[in-house]
């Protein structure tokens, strides 16, 4: 074990191969092209492939082709490329395909900037794509958490067969910490993929990845099972973390880079003696509704935070269900919030004004 | 008794979707026929299209892609980077493969992606219901070009073996078509080398087939065969465009 | 201990390498730190500032929005941070390049003709380093000798000839330091 300094791109790359990925395939785009660079260099050096394909389009296809070939499978992208894989998202998600695909968020619509931001909430919280599917939402806001992660992030990939997304920005990907790797990590454990179409060889019948179901009520089928399985792991793999909501009459609610700005404002709240906590979903969806909901019952009211106008406040609200004021302070553009700026509506809103979402 | 002619091993013994006259069971029969000579059926993995070969899953009895539109070529790349000792082939239309996938076709040849590509050329978007391809011909009526195809308003069809054998990734090109016994011979000559040629890792290798849709032709299917040989093969000259090491 | 210590200057000016050898620095002690870059969309010459956050309990954010100390490497970084330091807190201007002057009179400030002190010992490219030493001298938040052994983490191995100037870059920024702290206390 040893403790260096890594930068977050870098620690999704070294995580990802200490997970047991070899494939990469993706496009190049700002702001998460440290990563790729890592992977270039160091899936060779594990007997991996890195491949820079002509489209993001073209490199979630890669994916596809790799993930039902039976490999652990990456991509990684931002915004406009995001937009652009959804559809082979979608097919993923139909196929029942394991795979991680990283979001380094930056602002948008459109071209928007290359700055920080959580504008992808939405889009990778409902799907993204066309269809009723879901995708597994991992949200880190440190370096050695993106590290664990991405393990994670694979074998959770693998044991529900669906597409994994983890969301960072640029704050998140450029950051540097301490982290303690593993110099020998272990070989991770092979997971047999009997559904696999990787040649028929010794079985005996033949495999098919697909999506198309032309019956509706085959579709229908297909559709009620995926529910099932996405409400399994809603029942299952809820991941928070909660900050000092020991007297809690104040909630923040952020994830990701404004959860740590928030860690802050929490400790300097409560120096001036008000009873501030945080609630941090490390899983956007499957989304803590249950966990939020039995804190409604304890607090004065919920400040949502957000590098966005007002987007996880939403399954916010939908878990307070209107028992307490839910408000919002949000930024977007590229603009980090300061810890400075996120205490003063802390000490509006516990003084009675404060604007609701 | 000696049994001469039966279905081969590769395509499963269920009836096909297809149109009377369409052209792509044949095809169908060709590939399959290759991979049973070949003995490769237990190492085959195929990629499937959007289009009117989009059940070409449910034919083929060895391991199979369906495949979002276009995006085959991707789709079997990352297969073959994942398994390079397995028989990797994608069988698309023309819609699939010249327009929407004209990307991924383009760089998996450069990239000389050893699989193989059989590349149905019916001038027509079928299973859409009859719309102007990109390999329609000047002037021909489609639902979409009711006037006939217009230079001047959709261009030229594209020519994909021509278009591709300038790219040194691609190793084996060949146009065929399958209007007559004959050339339904040549044709699966061709696509057993363009099989070989991934076999011996030498790079990429497409097969582009002529194929009748008298459907959406408005012919019925022995005009439609006439059609194709008058009309398709003086735009789209057969033969073999690229083999390894040389260019015709 | 916590210092939360910004450096603004243009890309090039090295701001970005020396945040990371002053967060190897504090990671070399087992101190918690933290380094987030933020950069203008010039792959060269545009704005390249950092902040550093050195601590010895975890840190909460990574993000510097007031520091407790500042770097100044460019006029438009003195006018744009000036306002955002804490009450108290310190200033640390390459005089060599930045003309302005500081209007708050609540926070301590220290000018370093850093250029001419890295010219003076041979090698114009420490002039960071007279800065970091001073830095150091000023805060304690890391050893000297420390931020000299994390240069051999930094520096890429062809550069490791270039360790012993840039250990007396923040030998003689550290002794400026000193001179300057006992002229402000007398």
């Amino acid at each position: 074990m040893s403790r260096v300094l890594m930068k977050g791109n870098e620690a999704i790359g070294e995580g990802a191969v200490q997970a047991g990925c070899r494939y990469f395939f993706g496009y190049p785009i700002t702001p998460q092209s440290e990563l790729t660079h890592y992977l270039a260099k160091r899936l060779p050096e594990v007997g991996g492939l890195y491949m820079q394909a002509e489209s993001e389009v073209a490199s979630i296809n890669m994916v596809y082709g790799a993930a039902g070939a039976g490999a652990r499978v990456m991509t990684s992208s931002s915004g406009p490329g995001i937009s652009l894989m959804q559809e082979g998202i979608s097919y993923l998600a139909g196929a029942e395909l394991p795979c991680v695909i990283v979001n380094m968020m930056r602002g948008g619509p459109g071209l928007g900037n290359i700055a920080p931001s959580q504008s992808d909430y939405f889009q990778a919280t409902r799907g993204g794509g066309h269809g009723d599917y879901r995708t597994i939402t991992l949200a880190p806001n440190s370096v050695q958490e993106i590290i664990d992660m991405m393990k994670k992030a694979f074998d959770l990939a693998d044991k529900y067969r669906n597409p994994v997304i983890l969301m960072a920005d640029g704050v998140m990907g450029q950051m540097m910490e301490p982290v303690d790797l593993d110099d020998e990590a272990p070989a991770p454990e092979v997971v047999s993929k009997t559904w696999a179409a990787d040649g028929m060889k010794g079985r005996g019948h033949k495999n098919i990845i697909n999506s198309l179901y032309v019956v509706p009520e085959e579709l229908e089928r297909h559709n009620r099972e995926l529910g099932r399985k996405y409400a399994e792991i809603e029942a299952r793999e809820v991941m928070l973390e909660e900050y000092r909501l020991d007297g809690a009459e104040v909630a923040l609610v952020a994830f990701g880079t404004t959860s740590r700005v928030c860690r802050a404002v929490v400790e300097r709240a409560r120096s001036r003696g008000i009873p501030a906590g945080l609630i941090r979903p490390i899983a956007l969806w499957p989304f803590p509704y249950d966990f939020i909901a039995a804190v409604a019952a304890g607090v004065k009211c919920f400040l949502v935070v957000e590098m966005n106008m007002g987007q996880m406040v939403e399954d916010v609200q939908m878990a307070v269900k209107g028992l307490v004021p839910v408000h919002f302070y949000g930024r977007c553009g590229g603009m980090v919030p300061a810890a400075g700026d996120v205490l003063k509506e802390v000490e509006t809103i516990w003084r009675g004004g404060g604007e609701q979402k | 008794m000696r049994k001469v002619f039966s279905r081969p091993e590769s395509l499963r013994d269920v009836p096909f979707h297809y149109c009377p006259g369409c052209t792509h069971g044949v095809i169908h029969r060709l590939v399959a026929e290759v991979i049973d000579e070949l003995g490769v059926r237990d190492i085959a993995v195929g990629v499937g299209p959007v289009g009117c070969s989009v059940f070409t899953y449910e034919y083929f009895d060895c391991d199979m892609f369906q495949g979002s539109h276009g995006r085959a070529p991707a789709v079997a790349t990352g297969i073959k980077r994942v398994l390079p000792d397995r028989v990797v082939f994608t069988y698309q239309g023309d819609g699939d493969l010249a327009a929407i996938g004209t990307g991924e076709i383009v760089h998996a040849a450069a990239r000389g992606e050893k699989f193989t590509v059989i590349f149905v050329n019916n001038a027509i978007y079928a299973m859409t219901g009859g719309q102007m391809a990109p390999t329609t011909l000047l002037g021909q009526v489609t639902k979409t070009t009711p006037y006939g195809r217009d230079k001047e308003i959709n261009g030229f069809p594209v020519k994909i073996c021509e278009m591709l054998a300038p790219l040194d990734g691609s190793a084996y090109l060949a146009r065929v078509a399958v209007h007559n016994p004959k050339n339904i011979i040549n044709a699966k000559k061709a696509i057993k080398k363009a099989f070989q040629v991934q076999l011996d890792g030498l790079g990429f290798a497409l097969v582009e087939v002529l194929s009748a849709c008298p459907t959406n032709w408005g012919l019925d299917p022995a005009s439609a065969m006439r059609w194709l040989a008058e009309n398709m093969i003086p735009y789209y000259p057969l033969g073999e465009y690229k083999t390894p090491g040389r260019t015709l | 201990m916590l210092e939360e210590i910004y450096i603004a200057g243009f890309g090039g000016q090295g701001a970005l390498s020396t945040g990371q050898l002053l967060a190897y620095a504090g990671l070399m002690e087992g101190k918690y730190v933290s380094y987030v870059p933020f950069y203008g969309v010039e792959k060269r010459g545009g704005v390249a500032n950092c902040g550093v956050v050195v601590s010895d309990r975890p840190v909460s954010s990574p993000i510097v929005t007031e520091p407790t100390v500042l770097v100044v490497m460019n006029n438009p970084s003195l006018e744009k941070f000036e306002h955002a330091v804490i009450p108290g807190g310190l200033i640390l201007i390459n005089s060599s390049l930045v003309e302005g002057k500081v209007g708050r009179m609540d926070l301590k400030v220290m000018d370093i003709p850093a250029n001419e002190q890295a010219e003076a010992l041979g090698n114009s490219q420490v002039a960071n380093n007279v800065i970091l030493g001073a830095l150091v001298e000023l805060t304690g938040v890391v050893a000297i000798e420390t931020v000299a052994e994390a240069l051999k983490k930094v520096l890429p191995e062809h550069h490791h000839k270039l360790i012993p100037v840039n250990r007396l870059a923040l030998e003689r920024g550290a002794a400026l330091a000193g001179e300057w702290r006992q002229a402000r206390e007398s």
